[in-house]
C-alpha cells in the first residue's frame, strides 16, 4: 500500500476511474514507471509537460496532474517542441504509441532525434493498434495477424531505437512491462539526459494483437516479455542469428552531441549584445 | 533591429513579419514554401534580436503543431504557408479552435487545386479559410491589400487571437505578399497590443475553459503552476474529456458565443466613396485596390460607384453590407476565383440589389477597366 502511494499523490483525481485501458494492460506498468522516476527526480508536477498523440497510450496525459497535452494523431513531438522553445526550464515528455510516433508520426520522430532537442520520448510499443481494434502497426513483426492483416502481415517492423540512434538521438534505451523497475530507472536516465531520448517500453495487447495472434492471457504475454528479453551486455556476446526474436533491453546508446536549445539561445545571446552596447553608449 | 524612423521599401511578406513581431510574437514555426516564404525568412533574421525563436519544421503540420505547443507554454506564436501547406495545417488548425489556443496563420494565396500556380496570384482559399477543418468552428479571418495593411492587420490578427483565445487566419495573395511600397512603420513600442487574459483564481480553483459572462475564458500558460489538460477531445470547463450531452452542447455553444458576441469588434471593413453610391463594388486582398482605381474610373463615367472592402473576410460582415447594399442597384463582387464570396453577398442582400460577379482565375489581376466593363455591361 505504501508503494503504490507514491503514484496516487500523482494521479488527477477529478478523471473517472475506471481508466480507458482494458484489464491487464501493460500501459498501466509503463505509468507506473513513469511517475516512480519522476517522484525519485523529484521533479515538480509544475515543471513536467507530459504530451501525447492519440490512441490508448496516448490517454495516459489525462489521468496525471501534471501540465497534460493530448494532441492529434502522431503529431506530439512537434507540440511538445513548440512546448519546450517557448518554455525550456519545462521538462517536456512525450508519451505515446507505436503507431502514433512511428506510423503517422514516423517524421517528427526523426527529425526531433535529429535536431537534438532536449526532450524525452517514451515509445510504448504493443505491436498493434489497440484503440481502433487490432490493425498491424509500423512494429508489428511479419508473418503476424492483424484485423487489416487477415493473411499474415507481409511488411517488415521498424526498430525503434535503431531508428532513433541513426536518426541521431543521444540517449536511447529499452526495456518491457515485465521488467518494470529496470524500465523506471530507464526513464529516469533519460529525464536526467540533456537531448532528446528515447525509451521503447515493450508492452502487452492481449485484447488486440494477443488474441489474434494466439499469444493468451495478460499474465502469459508479460511472462514472455521474461524469456525473449536479453540484457545489452549479454546481447554484445551474442551472434545476430541467436538474437532473431529477441528483445535488448538496457541503454542502447548514450552519446553527447550539442542540444538545440542551448545552441540556439547562444545565437539569441549573441545578437541581445550590440544592443546592451548601444544602450551602455547612449548612456 | 528594424530602424523605424525612415520610410522603407518592403514587402507585404516582410510587412506581416515586422507586424507580428510588434504585436509581440516571439516563436515562428514554418516550412519554405511559394509565395509565403519571406515571412519565414524575415523572421528567421529578425526573431533571435528581440529574443524570440524561430525554428523550420519537417512540414506544416509540425509548423501549426509547434505553434500551438508554443502558444500553450504562454509565447505569441505564428506560422506562415500558401495553398497546398494550409491544406495540411487544417486538422491542426481545427485543433487549435477546440482547444482555444491563440495562433497567427498566414495564408499567401497562390492558384490551386494542388500544386496549381506557385507564383501567380489567386483568392481560391477564401472558403477553405472558413470551413477547412471538421467540424463547427468559426474562424476570424482578415484580409490585407496593400503593404501597410499587412503590417496593420497581423497586429490586429494577434490582438484578436490573444482577446478571443482562437486561431487568427490572414489571407494575403501573391501580389500583396510579393509587392513593395513605401511604408513607415510604427514604433513598435507604440503598438496596441492586446494580452491573453489572465487567471485571477488560485490554482486549485482555475477552470482553463471557464465560461464567463462573454464567453472568453482566462488562460494560464504550462509551468505557472495552473495544471491542466488540453485535449482536442470535447471537453467540460476543466479541458477534462466528456461525453456527457449538456457539457458537449455547452462547449461547441461556447466556441460559437464567443464569436458572434463580439462581432462588433471583430467585423471591420473599408469603404471608399460609398456614402451617395448606388454601385457597390466588392473586393477584398489585392483586387480591392483595382476596385479603388475602378471607382475613379466609374465616377469619370458618371456612375455612382463606391467600393466595400471588407477586411474581416469571416465572420463575414453582414451587418455593414446589409446596410450598404439597401441603396444599391448594383453589386459587383470581383474576386480571383470561380466565385466564393459572392455566395455570402448573395445571402445578404437576398433580392434587394441585383449581385454579379467578376471572377479571374488566371493567375492574373482584375484590371480597373474590366471592372469599368462589367459596371457598364450590368447596370442598366
Amino acid at each position: 500500500m505504501q508503494k503504490s502511494d507514491v503514484t496516487h499523490q500523482y494521479l488527477r483525481h477529478t478523471m473517472e476511474f475506471p481508466n480507458v485501458w482494458c484489464p491487464g494492460c501493460g500501459i498501466g506498468i509503463v505509468l507506473g514507471a513513469f511517475i516512480r522516476a519522476v517522484d525519485r527526480l523529484h521533479i515538480s508536477k509544475d515543471d513536467l509537460a507530459l504530451v501525447s498523440g492519440i490512441g490508448c497510450t496516448a490517454r495516459i496525459p489525462a489521468y496525471v496532474d501534471f501540465n497534460t497535452l493530448h494532441t492529434t494523431h502522431g503529431r506530439p513531438i512537434a507540440f511538445a517542441t513548440g512546448v519546450k522553445l517557448a518554455n525550456p526550464k519545462l521538462k517536456v515528455v512525450v508519451i505515446s504509441g507505436d503507431g502514433d510516433i512511428l506510423a503517422i508520426g514516423g517524421n517528427h520522430f526523426i527529425h526531433a532525434c535529429r535536431r537534438n532537442i532536449d526532450i524525452t520520448v517514451v515509445v510504448v510499443n504493443n505491436y498493434i493498434y489497440g484503440m481502433t481494434g487490432g490493425q498491424y502497426s509500423p512494429t508489428t513483426p511479419m508473418g503476424k495477424r492483424a484485423s487489416t492483416a487477415p493473411y499474415l502481415t507481409v511488411e517488415p517492423p521498424f526498430d525503434t531505437c535503431n531508428l532513433a540512434i541513426s536518426s541521431g538521438a543521444t540517449f536511447v534505451a529499452r526495456s518491457t512491462v515485465y521488467h518494470a523497475t529496470q524500465l523506471s530507472s530507464l526513464i529516469e536516465k533519460a529525464l536526467v539526459k540533456k537531448g532528446f531520448s528515447v525509451v521503447e517500453a515493450m508492452s502487452n495487447c492481449h485484447t488486440q494483437y494477443g488474441r489474434l495472434n494466439r499469444e493468451g492471457t495478460a499474465v502469459r504475454m508479460i511472462q514472455a516479455f521474461k524469456n525473449v528479453a536479453v540484457p545489452v551486455s549479454t546481447a554484445a556476446k551474442l551472434s545476430p542469428e541467436k538474437l532473431e526474436g529477441k528483445i535488448v533491453i538496457g541503454v542502447l546508446h548514450d552519446i553527447e552531441r550539442p542540444e538545440y536549445i542551448e545552441h540556439y539561445q547562444k545565437i539569441i545571446d549573441r545578437l541581445q549584445l550590440p544592443k546592451m552596447a548601444d544602450k551602455e553608449e547612449k548612456e | 533591429m528594424t530602424d523605424v524612423s525612415v520610410p522603407k521599401l518592403i514587402q507585404g511578406n516582410q510587412a506581416c513579419s515586422y507586424g507580428a513581431i510588434a504585436a509581440g510574437c516571439r516563436f515562428f514555426a514554418g516550412y519554405p514554401i511559394t509565395p509565403s516564404t519571406e515571412i519565414a525568412e524575415t523572421m528567421a533574421l529578425e526573431l533571435p534580436k528581440y529574443g524570440g525563436k524561430f525554428i523550420q519544421m519537417e512540414d506544416e503540420i509540425a509548423s501549426i503543431s509547434a505553434i500551438i505547443g508554443a502558444s500553450i507554454a504562454g509565447s505569441k506564436a505564428m506560422t506562415a504557408t500558401s495553398g497546398p501547406g494550409f491544406s495540411l495545417m487544417q486538422e491542426n488548425l481545427g485543433y487549435a479552435y477546440m482547444a482555444e489556443v491563440p495562433c497567427v496563420v498566414i495564408n499567401v494565396m497562390r492558384g490551386g487545386p494542388s500544386t496549381g500556380l506557385p507564383t501567380k496570384v489567386s483568392q481560391a482559399d477564401v472558403m477553405q479559410a472558413n470551413w477547412g477543418a471538421h467540424g463547427d468552428y468559426y474562424p476570424i479571418v482578415l484580409s490585407p491589400s496593400s503593404v501597410s495593411e499587412c503590417f496593420d492587420i497581423t497586429v490586429r490578427a494577434f490582438n484578436l487571437s490573444e482577446r478571443y483565445r482562437c486561431p487568427v487566419i490572414i489571407l494575403s495573395d501573391e501580389v500583396i505578399g510579393h509587392m513593395r511600397e513605401m511604408v513607415s512603420l510604427p514604433d513598435f513600442s507604440s503598438v496596441e497590443m492586446i494580452e491573453r487574459q489572465r487567471p485571477n483564481v488560485p490554482p486549485e480553483w482555475y477552470k482553463h475553459f471557464l465560461i464567463t459572462h462573454d464567453f472568453t475564458s482566462p488562460m494560464a500558460s504550462f509551468g505557472e503552476g495552473y495544471r491542466f489538460h488540453l485535449t482536442g477531445l470535447t471537453h467540460d470547463e476543466f479541458g477534462l474529456p466528456t461525453s456527457d450531452n449538456i457539457e458537449i452542447a455547452k462547449k461547441l455553444g461556447k466556441l460559437k458565443l464567443k464569436i458572434e458576441r463580439h462581432l462588433s469588434d471583430i467585423s471591420q471593413v473599408n469603404t471608399y466613396k460609398i456614402e451617395d453610391a448606388h454601385i457597390v463594388i466588392l473586393a477584398y486582398g489585392s483586387v480591392a485596390r483595382a476596385a479603388r482605381q475602378a471607382v475613379l474610373l466609374s465616377r469619370k463615367k458618371r456612375f455612382k460607384a463606391g467600393l466595400f472592402q471588407p477586411i474581416t473576410l469571416w465572420p463575414f460582415p453582414d451587418r455593414q453590407l446589409r446596410q450598404i447594399s439597401r441603396k444599391a442597384d448594383l453589386i459587383v463582387v470581383a474576386e480571383l476565383n470561380q466565385g466564393q464570396i459572392i455566395n455570402e453577398v448573395r445571402r445578404v442582400c437576398k433580392s434587394h440589389s441585383k449581385v454579379v460577379g467578376l471572377n479571374r482565375y488566371d493567375g492574373e489581376l482584375i484590371t480597373p477597366e474590366q471592372i469599368l466593363e462589367k459596371i457598364k455591361e450590368e447596370h442598366r
